[in-house]
């Protein structure tokens, strides 16, 4: 799954603003941090503030601040508003894709897409957020040795 | 045995009780279920399913309450001497190969006490009876739609679990 570079790019800002919706960050600050042109990005965002997820704030210390509800908000509301997630749902079908070959290869694809919609629709900014500081947890502590204890006593329950 | 009207009581007098005392959710606690929780149990479960399936329950307590075998748990969330929701789960070994491992089969939250932490704290609590039991991982399995319990899930850092259910229809 390669979410288009549009997609990808809103998801990192909306994440960055709703890591604090009091805070202004400047479009210049994104793409600075994830190295694209600010042009590009100012498209994104523009597309964002269209769909009421982040508002722009002009002035001093202005630049972008979001504005939806984390914990209601998901991953496939900011997907749905720069690409079709449903990739294979479509009246419109290709001749092979009407033939039993293209239908059985369209229900394998069916069934990707509808697990990917799952889980992009399961998936909160809120949640995103609590991942986010969790990886960044891991990422300082070193593997714990409770862990491994409990492991072992586990298994030897289970023998 | 009670008809689905009793149940529909039960449902109107617990909704009334959790109403009051909503605003103190510091006030929920968890503990395992008892027999005399099951008629608010069946009508939570009516709640949100539609419905009433006392026959079921009744065999789920047999299984899985007071005095259940090791590693299997009841709970229920109690506020304000009500039950408010309910976790069933129990350690499987090596199901599907998988060494053993903690399994939420069953939640739920009465809908007028949701949004005030009553999960949380249902999971966590067979989470801590699943650390007890000494296992280090939890899984369940939900219907792909059903995305108010998969966020909920998804918000508590569960991701998605090394196994794919299949299943077939059986033709006559």
């Amino acid at each position: 799954m390669k979410l288009q570079k549009n997609t990808s790019l809103a998801l990192y800002s909306v994440l960055e603003f709703a890591a604090d919706p009091t805070r202004h960050v400047s479009a210049a600050d994104i793409a600075a941090k994830y190295d694209v042109s600010a042009h590009h990005l100012a498209k994104v965002l523009a597309g964002l503030a269209r769909a009421g997820i982040v508002e722009s704030v002009r002035g001093a210390g202005g630049g972008y601040r979001f504005v939806g509800n984390a914990r209601r908000l998901t991953l496939f509301d900011v997907i749905q508003t720069f690409e079709d997630p449903g990739l294979h749902e479509t009246d419109h079908r290709e001749r092979g894709e009407r033939t039993p070959v293209g239908q059985a290869l369209g229900a394998v694809l069916s069934e990707i897409d509808q697990t990917t919609k799952a889980t992009f629709s399961s998936i909160t900014l809120a949640t995103m957020l609590s991942l986010i500081e969790r990886q960044q947890r891991a990422c300082l502590m070193p593997s714990s040795p409770a862990t491994t204890a409990a492991q072992t006593r586990a298994a030897k329950r289970a023998r | 045995m009670k008809s689905d009207a009793a149940a529909h009581k039960a449902t109107q007098r617990r909704s009334a009780r959790i109403s009051t005392a909503r605003a103190d959710t510091g006030g929920v606690t968890t503990r395992p279920a008892r027999r005399g929780d099951l008629e608010e149990v069946i009508a939570i479960d009516a709640a949100v399913t539609g419905i009433v399936k006392r026959d079921y329950w009744r065999s789920i307590y047999r299984r899985y309450g007071d005095g259940a075998q090791a590693g299997r748990q009841f709970l229920v969330a109690d506020l304000a001497g009500r039950v408010c929701g309910f976790i069933i789960g129990e350690v499987r070994d090596w199901e599907f190969g998988s060494p053993p491992c903690g399994w939420v089969f069953a939640i739920d939250v009465d809908p007028e006490a949701r949004l005030s932490g009553v999960g949380t704290r249902l999971l966590a609590a067979i989470c801590a009876g699943f650390r007890r039991a000494g296992v280090t991982r939890v899984r369940t399995m939900l219907a792909r739609d059903n995305t108010l319990i998969l966020s909920f899930f998804r918000s508590q850092g569960m991701m998605a679990a090394p196994f794919i259910p299949l299943e077939i229809a059986l033709e006559p």
